[in-house]
């Protein structure tokens, strides 16, 4: 396997939002803007990179019948690293993320990528797969972020776009505008992806 | 339609005139008083407000149809009906690309979303209308008074906000503020009447869904003619929640389905933040729908109670 493939392959083609459709608690929960949805994909693609290497490093030494537990220590330990760094350096953040940092531990990307490619491939190759998975979580909730800001607050990143007389759709920036934005693109997606393989329809 | 009276015998088969074309029509119809009563009530807004909405739903279904290289049918008129309730379910003060953004939902979200016209769950127009209440609560619940057209609380909001009682005779007749549609009870029967007399919709969904809320409110010591006339309660209980696609099928299934409505209302009303229930009451039966129909089933033929 190329590094490049394990790079871009969260970034795009298997992008964790968009095509595995994992993760969707903080993927539903955090991004009414785009900078909480920017946040949050940082702080788990931090994880994602620590745990990948971390699991690709001790995969000889976890002894298979306990390897779920193994793995969800170490996601424990990054999480709370990036926890207690983001309470630090970004209290305000901190405020609005809140439980959302915590809950990253049960995110199932994580697992998902340390049982399905850190627990076979060497540390580098890991690292690579984490950030890329990183990276396209970030994006994707961004994106999704970006969208919702916009038409929720009339913003992007707390930049006001439209002026004083933009009527804001509130509904947006409320839970039922998380699964209508994340429906929409999803079956933008798929549209796109069915069209290039031609898949017959009845 | 009646189900309870459908009788399935073999072949051959009689071909009934009845399509859903002719259904469509006949709501239509049975809608038309009401329609012009809010425009004699509420002047041209109300006239652009329907358009508009129509306009769009029409325009939408036909959109998305073509985009999902499906048959256009905007000949049958059912995006007609789901402009044209969400319509009647709108303030007359709404900004009228607020109306167009309700019906574009309605028909997108609401309906073609799921395959289109018989496979929605929820009824089109009160997903159109729940959009709009989430997103512009401001906008949604700015009324107009249709003696002077100033800026007036609806009757129900009147009651829940100051206590103060607007009359039965105004309720019955509509001169108050409210949507479009809602503010004349006396045509809004008139019109069920007529659905009911055609065999288009089943006087049970109505009857209970009044009934319970007539009930319960005396119960619990408030007045019940006030509640039934009052707000969207009228045209909610023959032309939303009689929706054939987004009821259940059954004679006892549809009195279960009036009930849980009439009692969502009276708690949302009583005791809930909004001051009108119904538009929620009936999604929330709308999701009952596929469980009531689970459970409640007519017997086959021939087939005994097990023991």
């Amino acid at each position: 396997m190329k590094a490049s493939y394990a790079l871009f392959n969260g970034l795009w083609r298997e992008n964790p939002t968009f095509r595995l459709v994992l993760g969707m608690c903080p993927t539903l929960a955090v991004t009414n803007a785009a900078a909480n949805g920017l946040s949050m994909g940082l702080a788990t693609a931090f994880v994602l990179v620590g745990s990948n290497m971390m699991v690709a490093a001790l995969k000889k030494v976890i002894p298979d019948e306990v390897r779920i537990p193994a793995y969800v220590i170490i996601i424990a330990t990054f999480v709370t690293i990036a926890d207690l760094a983001l309470a630090a350096f970004f209290p305000e953040m901190y405020k609005v993320l809140g439980l959302f940092i915590p809950l990253i531990v049960v995110n199932c990307i994580i697992l998902a990528r340390a049982e399905a490619f850190a627990a076979k491939n060497t540390v580098f190759m890991s690292a690579l797969d984490g950030l890329g998975m990183g990276l396209g979580f970030t994006w994707a909730l961004t994106f999704l972020g970006i969208i919702r800001e916009i038409i929720g607050m009339g913003s992007v990143f707390g930049i006001n776009l439209f002026g004083e007389g933009f009527v804001s759709w509130i509904i947006f920036i409320l839970p039922p505008g998380a699964f209508l934005t994340l429906g929409l693109i999803l079956a933008f997606f798929n549209a796109m992806l069915s069209k290039k393989k031609k898949v017959q329809c009845s | 339609m009646g189900y309870g009276n459908l009788i399935v015998s073999s072949s051959p088969h009689i071909r009934s005139e009845e399509t859903v074309q002719r259904i469509m029509l006949d709501v239509i119809i049975a809608l038309l008083p009401a329609t012009a009563a809010s425009i004699y009530f509420f002047g041209m807004r109300a006239l652009a407000i329907t358009i508009t909405s129509i306009v769009a739903a029409v325009a939408a279904e036909a959109v998305i149809q073509k985009i999902r290289n499906k048959p256009v049918t905007i000949n049958d008129g059912s995006a007609v009906i789901t402009g044209l309730l969400l319509a009647l379910t709108l303030s007359p003060a709404m900004p009228l690309w607020m109306v167009a953004v309700g019906a574009v939902v309605a028909i997108g979200i609401g309906k073609q979303v799921y395959g289109g016209l018989g496979c929605n769950p929820f009824n089109p127009a009160l997903v159109g209308r729940a959009f709009l209440i989430v997103s512009f609560p401001v906008h949604m619940t700015t009324w107009l008074s249709p003696v002077d057209g100033v800026t007036s609380a609806t009757p129900l909001g009147m009651i829940k906000m100051e206590g103060i009682k607007t009359g039965y005779m105004e309720l019955f007749i509509g001169n108050v503020g409210g949507s479009l549609g809602e503010t004349s009870a006396l045509l809004l029967i008139l019109g069920g009447l007529y659905l009911i007399y055609r065999g288009i919709i089943d006087w049970r969904i109505p009857v209970f869904y009044l009934g319970t809320v007539a009930a319960m409110t005396m119960v619990l010591g408030h007045d019940p003619l006030f509640h039934l006339l009052a707000g969207g309660l009228m045209l909610g209980a023959f032309f939303m929640a009689t929706d054939m696609v987004t009821t259940p099928i059954t004679p006892v299934g549809r009195i279960v389905f009036g009930i849980g409505a009439g009692v969502l209302v009276v708690i949302i009303r009583l005791y809930g933040g909004y001051p009108e229930g119904v538009l929620f009451s009936i999604l929330l039966m709308n999701i009952f729908t596929p469980i009531i129909d689970k459970f409640i089933r007519p017997r086959l033929y021939g087939e005994v109670k097990a023991k």
